[in-house]
């Protein structure tokens, strides 16, 4: 069954030009407004949000962690604000610069752009804060106005895509057709979807096992388009498994290391993570963590590595955690600090290579049915 | 050269005062061949400027100290040749062989600032160099620039006399001045430093002086006169009461010719008047009439012990002092330690036991030569005391009474403390040590001496401070609002930029109200950013200071 998604293109291109439109739109007003109380003789000032950890509350009806009520005041008045708010308004500049001229940007070039225009940051985590910060004024994610992480997550699958970015307008591509996979990037990120015959999203953890599932034909297998998270899923990829969740409306299945760790990343993708607090549209709350859980590691006889002191702090701070308290995250938890050991994915490896797609996934894909 | 040298003061007792220095050299300083080599040099070179200063003269003092023997692998301690020459008025033919061959025991009535400890210093170089080396001093002087006269001499220590071997009389080529060339047993090697330290630390102290130092390597080091200004020479004063004991006073009453009592005390010692006088003897119980030859001995007891314990003397002044001053000692700390910043204080004269003093106190900081850490420099009588320094009071009052981080100032501050005390007579703890005993006067005058001048570093430090912060702030406005106009102008594509120059104007007056808390009411333009500062700041000096000020009372009240 192939999804036919062409008549949605239009559609979908407009609504992306509209999000273009209406962002370039605050910073305008932004900068009219700044101008105007600069030259009025008053010293301008910006509120937004507070990312405070302090202000960072779970919702419990969007099931992710959203920003609170407080803002934070940041005013040309106060020499310490001075510096950030101009760091701000360069970056605001820098943001309608990059969607006017349709150009992208890493966070690492925006560290270094800075320098062209006589900005300075003192390193790159500086840089990362100030952009966070007019994400949180915007109401908009980085990549709304250009600016991408640096890629390493990687998609494959029967998936054709159709791009949007400048000279390739128009020209599409099969996600299939190298099997290394392609890069979760500014292109296909904001490429739109025109055909597939997948019935679902399998993310995985890791590179390698991203390969075996290539190799052993898991798409065709079980019509699936995998991708590779590498380790914590950048927003980039956490903003495509959406896509692909609600655009193509198939449900996500996440692999990850039987570990504490590894439970987290399946929580990321499911309801986001606390730094993105201020950020809608990154999670994907009908994902499902198929393992490897805590459970697996005895029922399948994995070999496994006794918890360090790390792990065990780790899992008491999740639980702590709203979304931890309840479910099959909690007994999973408890069940790690029972056996005091943790597995990797590789640990399959011990029934044969392939005993991870011919056996254990099946298992896991049967039981997600009912979870 | 040698002090007091007047035909009043020539009255000594001959019981072989040569074999005794002989005997207890230690106690002049010369225990060893490396402190033997710095206190000759030393005692020569403050007989040549005190002979200079009590004759008005600015000092030009030339020092060389060279091995006498030109093998120069023999090691030390060996025989150094000493010479000292100066531009001073020189000093009569006739009195060249008693003054400098000749230890005086003299009983000075008269008193008045000098620096030498002993007034025979010179003298006990000239001994110690002919007891190591059996070799003649050589003094060349002249008093009218016309003719100078060279003396070859040496000491006869049992009779306490000089033998002249040679004398010869020279053109002076128009120089005034003596010079005077031992030679003596030195240790170089390790001596070398501490005599470097001390014509370092004199040139602080004198620096209306020309000094020259040639050195046994060679090394030649230029103290150079930066001032043409000489403190006070200090007038000569009647002994004060407190500071007599029983065997001056018996001298003073065998030698008395006034008639009565009364007299006496108002013509031997100081400020005392007929009314005190009056009073003094009906409280030591002694006739008013008697003469003073006529006491017997229980009554001389008597007198000397109620002339200690009598408190309505009044206390001495200080006319035989001669203090550096502030300018000279400020021209001095600038000129040898080039800090930053310096401060300089003198406290009013006091007393203790009858012995007038006064403390001055100079500090500086900062600048390119003073190293980190919280130095001393002491002067005594503008003598530098190169030893003994952690017993000093002045030692104990920087390192253990001043609350330095109640100044705001770090123990590894580039700071050194420069300490002068003058008296008549420095309270030594003991003879040939350099340290100060600890009396309650000296060691109150010294406290406050220091807290002031430490006080004013802390002013300026956070003035300093303060400055730099405002301009720290304008600097980052100065820096970020253009940028702000200047995104704010691109996002909107403006021709031009907004007037945010009126903005930075009023931020920086806001922010030197904030920091000098006042009031600024004229408007200035943007261009005089700096000027404006630092003249508002100077204007708040005397706020601040009384805001410091008041704060250190309330901390002495409690203490």
């Amino acid at each position: 069954m192939r999804r036919k998604l062409l008549e949605d293109k239009e559609q979908s291109k407009n609504i992306a030009r509209q999000r273009k439109a209406e962002l370039r739109k605050r910073i305008v007003e932004l900068g009219q407004r700044i101008y105007q109380e600069l030259d009025n003789g008053v010293f301008p000032e910006i509120v937004f949000g507070s990312r405070s950890v302090r202000n960072i509350v779970y919702d419990k009806k969007l099931k992710q962690y959203i920003l609170g009520e407080k803002s934070v005041r940041r005013s040309t008045h106060n020499v310490k604000h001075i510096r950030p708010f101009a760091q701000l308004i360069w970056l605001a500049h820098f943001a309608n610069k990059l969607t006017e001229d349709s150009k992208t940007s890493t966070l690492r070039d925006v560290f270094y752009s800075s320098q062209a225009y006589n900005m300075d940051f003192t390193d790159q985590s500086e840089s990362d804060e100030i952009i966070m910060d007019l994400e949180v004024f915007l109401a908009k994610a980085r990549e709304n106005f250009n600016v991408y992480p640096e890629e390493r997550s990687a998609i494959f699958g029967d998936l054709t895509i159709e791009y949007n970015v400048r000279g390739y307008e128009g020209k599409r591509l099969n996600l299939a057709s190298h099997p290394d996979g392609y890069l979760i990037g500014p292109s296909l990120s904001t490429a739109e979807f025109v055909d597939t015959s997948a019935e679902m999203i399998i993310a995985v953890e890791k590179g390698g096992l991203f390969t075996r599932f290539v190799e052993e034909n898991v798409h065709k297998r079980f019509k699936s388009i995998i991708i590779d998270t590498a380790g914590q899923a950048p927003r980039s990829t956490r903003y495509m498994l959406r896509r692909l969740s609600i655009e193509l409306n198939l449900p996500v299945y996440i692999l990850t290391d039987g570990d504490v760790y590894g439970e987290h990343i399946a929580m990321v993708i499911v309801s986001g993570s606390v730094g993105a607090a201020h950020l809608r549209d990154l999670t994907v709350p009908t994902a499902k963590w198929l393992g490897v859980w805590g459970s697996d590691i005895v029922k399948y006889d994995l070999p496994g590595i006794p918890l360090t002191d790390m792990d065990i702090k780790r899992i008491h701070e999740l639980k702590k955690d709203p979304r931890y308290t309840k479910g099959n995250w909690l007994n999973e938890l408890n069940i790690f600090l029972k056996i005091k050991k943790k597995s990797e994915l590789e640990a399959f490896a011990k029934y044969g290579l392939t005993a991870i797609t011919d056996k254990y996934l099946p298992d896991k894909l049967e039981a997600a049915k009912s979870m | 050269m040698v002090k007091n040298l007047s035909k009043k003061q020539v009255s000594f007792t001959e019981i072989s005062p040569s074999e005794f220095f002989y005997r207890n050299r230690d106690l002049a300083g010369f225990s060893n061949p490396s402190r033997a080599l710095y206190f000759a040099t030393r005692e020569l070179v403050e007989n040549s400027l005190d002979a200079c200063e009590q004759t008005r003269i600015l000092p030009n003092i030339f020092v060389r100290i060279i091995p006498e023997s030109v093998n120069g692998d023999l090691s030390d301690p060996k025989s150094y040749i000493l010479k000292i020459q100066d531009n001073g008025p020189g000093v009569d033919p006739k009195y060249v062989p008693n003054a400098f061959a000749r230890v005086f025991y003299g009983s000075k009535f008269h008193l008045r600032q000098t620096r030498g400890m002993f007034g025979m210093g010179g003298t006990m170089s000239i001994l110690y160099g002919q007891i190591t080396t059996n070799r003649p001093v050589l003094i060349t002087t002249s008093i009218d620039g016309v003719k100078a006269t060279i003396f070859e001499m040496m000491i006869n220590i049992q009779n306490n006399s000089p033998r002249i071997l040679n004398k010869t009389v020279v053109d002076a080529n128009g120089v005034t001045g003596t010079s005077v060339q031992i030679t003596l047993i030195g240790d170089y090697t390790r001596g070398s430093q501490k005599i470097h330290d001390y014509f370092k630390e004199t040139a602080l102290v004198t620096p209306y002086a020309n000094i020259v130092y040639a050195d046994a390597l060679g090394r030649i080091s230029y103290y150079e006169r930066v001032t043409d200004k000489m403190p006070n020479s200090p007038k000569e004063t009647l002994p004060h009461p407190h500071g007599i004991d029983v065997e001056a006073l018996r001298r003073l009453l065998t030698q008395a010719t006034e008639k009565n009592l009364i007299k006496f005390l108002q013509k031997n010692f100081h400020r005392v008047g007929e009314r005190i006088s009056r009073k003094f003897l009906e409280y030591a119980g002694l006739p008013f009439n008697t003469k003073p030859s006529e006491l017997n001995n229980d009554q001389m007891v008597k007198f000397g012990n109620a002339l200690h314990s009598f408190k309505e003397f009044l206390q001495p002044d200080a006319s035989c002092l001669s203090p550096l001053g502030n300018d000279i000692l400020d021209v001095g700390i600038t000129k040898e330690l080039q800090p930053e910043f310096s401060a300089v204080t003198q406290r009013p004269p006091s007393a203790y036991s009858g012995f007038p003093f006064i403390v001055e106190v100079g500090l500086a900081y900062g600048g390119k030569i003073l190293p980190a850490g919280i130095r001393i420099m002491r002067f005594a009588n503008r003598i530098p005391l190169l030893y003994d320094e952690r017993n000093d009071i002045a030692w104990k009052i920087v390192n253990e009474e001043i609350d330095w981080r109640r100044y705001k100032i770090p123990q590894d501050a580039p700071l050194t403390i420069v300490t002068h005390v003058c008296s008549t007579k420095i309270p030594y703890k003991t003879v040939g040590k350099e340290y100060l005993a600890d009396r309650p006067e000296l060691e109150k005058e010294l406290k406050n001496a220091v807290r002031e001048v430490v006080r004013r570093l802390g002013i300026h430090l956070s003035k300093k401070g303060s400055m730099e912060a405002v301009k720290r702030k304008m600097n980052i406005y100065g820096r970020y609002l253009p940028l702000v106009a200047r995104f704010s102008a691109d996002i909107i594509k403006a021709e031009k930029l907004p007037r945010y120059r009126k903005l930075l104007e009023r931020k920086n007056e806001d922010n030197i109200k904030v920091e000098t808390s006042s009031v600024l009411e004229e408007k200035k333009p943007q261009e005089n950013i700096k000027e404006d500062v630092e003249q508002k700041v100077d204007t708040n000096e005397k706020i601040n200071e009384e805001k410091i000020v008041g704060r250190q009372r309330t901390i002495e009240e409690y203490s």
